[in-house]
């Protein structure tokens, strides 16, 4: 392998890891209030895609994305009240097959209102054919807005958990559920919150990426596959650790290219994924003690 | 303050608590005795809005609080230290603290909560020193007087507590109890659940003594302390003779 080819490989690795990393961010934030794994997370990152795909048509491309996030939180939010707010004291098991039950209903509302067609937005500078060279790597436009993206958000949320009241009410809910009662907090508000804060996080994934990855009413399966492989991987709950892994698991895919055929490529995640159930079930960097310590 | 009629409460077809009435004035350490399986944690729990009534009534500074959920009553002023502590492990102790004047930030702003925050660290000095370290670090004794200070700071009417005493060392003990102390003499209401009868009753200004879901007997924590059932049962005192 020549160094150009592996900086190729490298740079799609890291576009392709910060894609799953958002989403796993996604998952991170409703299992840290909840408890649960939003199976719908990927239909977030499809819908984000698709409304601002929609919305292009009669409005500029920046307009379009502001707008298609927050339609999308707004989706969250009233998932979150119509499907689970209500629920006295509902079993994991039980949130759990209500969120595939979403997913599977929205996918299908897509299909209704888009149709199977395969959309994409506009790239965000310049276009298909043009590229930055980094030395001997010629890079899309695009992924560097992908990356800066996600460094973004990783960031905002840091800072939003760590500085925000709101963030620390939320916090206090994920660490305690019934402390944070006694506290007078609302824990129901919370969890709608960090439903609508998935469902945004989950919407500027599927802008950012739409360019290059396409947008499709069924996308979203794949990627919550993916995003759900890599935050198992980081260790659930753990936002840091599942942008390491995210970019671990796409540089794998990656370079996997070079030795196995291109259809292996999901199969990877899957093998990874059991892999990690059976040998490190609290993830590469959690560890049992950090598990019980949960935070974000 | 508070007062207790015909309180009937339990999870699900199980019948807890059994008729249950009682009364806390203002001002006053009122203490509820009794065994394991007796029903206190789910007297409290019913009282702060987590477990509901299925029948009698709640009364809270004379406003009728059966059925409210938690954040109301929390609200009204009336706050519960959990058994077990229950402080947000990964998160510092000051920020355990500020999220306890939850609801003093919303009635009165924020510089009322740094106020308040400066008042439960004279109150707990060792708070003060471990501002920054993460709760769940803390030792058992320093976890309690988090939870305690945690409630304290959204400057409740009544203090309830369930068990303070669990799990510490006597010595500890003692200064909990010392603190429960202090804290009704500037002017607070506390109700304390304990098993440690003796400890419970030698603060306490009244009792009462739960046995199985009922009320079995109550009156001045002197009387109940020098009660021959409640030596027997609960005191570990048996009169020769």
């Amino acid at each position: 392998m020549t160094p150009d080819l592996f900086f190729q490989y490298l740079f799609a690795g890291v576009t392709y890891g910060a894609i799953y990393a958002i989403v796993a961010i996604g998952f991170n934030i409703i299992y840290n209030t909840t408890g649960i794994i939003n199976f719908a997370q990927g239909e977030f990152v499809m819908l984000g895609g698709m409304i601002a795909i929609s919305l292009h048509q009669v409005m500029p491309l920046p307009l379009a994305i502001t707008l298609a996030v927050a339609l999308t939180m707004v989706i969250g939010a009233a998932i979150e009240i119509i499907f689970i707010r209500w629920l006295q004291s509902p079993s994991v098991l039980r949130l759990i097959i209500i969120t595939i039950g979403v997913s599977i209903l929205l996918r299908e509302a897509a299909l209704h209102i888009w149709g199977e067609s395969i959309r994409s937005l506009p790239y965000f500078y310049g276009n298909e054919i043009s590229s930055i060279s980094l030395g001997s790597v010629h890079l899309s436009p695009q992924v560097l807005w992908v990356i800066a993206a996600c460094g973004i958000m990783v960031a905002g949320l840091s800072l939003f958990f760590k500085y925000t009241p709101t963030g620390r009410e939320m916090r206090a809910c994920s660490a305690n559920r019934t402390a944070a009662i006694l506290c007078g907090i609302s824990t129901r508000n919370m969890v709608t919150l960090s439903f609508m804060l998935s469902a945004g996080i989950g919407a500027v994934a599927g802008c950012v990426m739409s360019p290059i990855t396409y947008t499709q009413y069924d996308s979203g399966t794949g990627l919550a596959i993916k995003g759900f492989t890599v935050a198992i991987l980081g260790g659930l709950g753990n936002s840091m650790a599942a942008v390491a892994a995210g970019i671990l698991l796409g540089i794998i895919e990656a370079f996997s290219v070079s030795v196995v055929p291109l259809a292996f490529q999901d199969a990877i995640a899957i093998t990874i994924l059991l892999a990690i159930l059976f040998v490190k079930p609290h993830g590469l960097f959690g560890s049992s003690v950090a598990a019980r310590l949960k935070d974000f | 303050m508070l007062k207790i009629r015909n309180l009937d409460a339990g999870y699900g077809k199980l019948r807890v608590l059994k008729n249950i009435s009682l009364h806390v004035k203002a001002g006053e350490i009122v203490t509820m005795i009794g065994a394991n399986g007796a029903g206190k944690t789910t007297l409290l729990h019913t009282i702060i809005g987590l477990v509901r009534a299925s029948a009698g009534a709640i009364e809270f500074q004379q406003k009728e609080h059966t059925g409210s959920c938690a954040q109301k009553i929390v609200a009204a002023g009336c706050t519960l230290v959990p058994e077990g502590r229950q402080v947000f492990a990964s998160m510092t102790v000051e920020e355990n603290l500020i999220l306890g004047g939850y609801m003093l930030q919303r009635r009165e702003g924020k510089d009322a909560v740094l106020r308040e925050l400066q008042y439960q660290y004279d109150l707990f000095p060792v708070l003060r020193e471990r501002r920054e370290q993460y709760a769940g670090t803390l030792s058992g004794g320093e976890q309690q007087m988090l939870a305690m200070g945690r409630s304290l700071m959204s400057r409740p009417r009544l203090v309830m507590m369930d068990e303070p005493s669990t799990g510490l060392a006597p010595l500890i003990v003692r200064e909990i109890f010392k603190i429960i102390t202090r804290l009704r003499d500037e002017g607070n209401t506390v109700l304390l659940v304990e098993q440690n009868a003796t400890a419970a009753l030698g603060i306490a200004d009244r009792g009462y003594v739960l046995e199985v879901g009922k009320v079995i007997l109550q009156g001045p924590a002197a009387d109940l302390l020098a009660n021959s059932d409640v030596q027997r049962a609960y005191l570990g005192r048996e009169k020769i003779g």
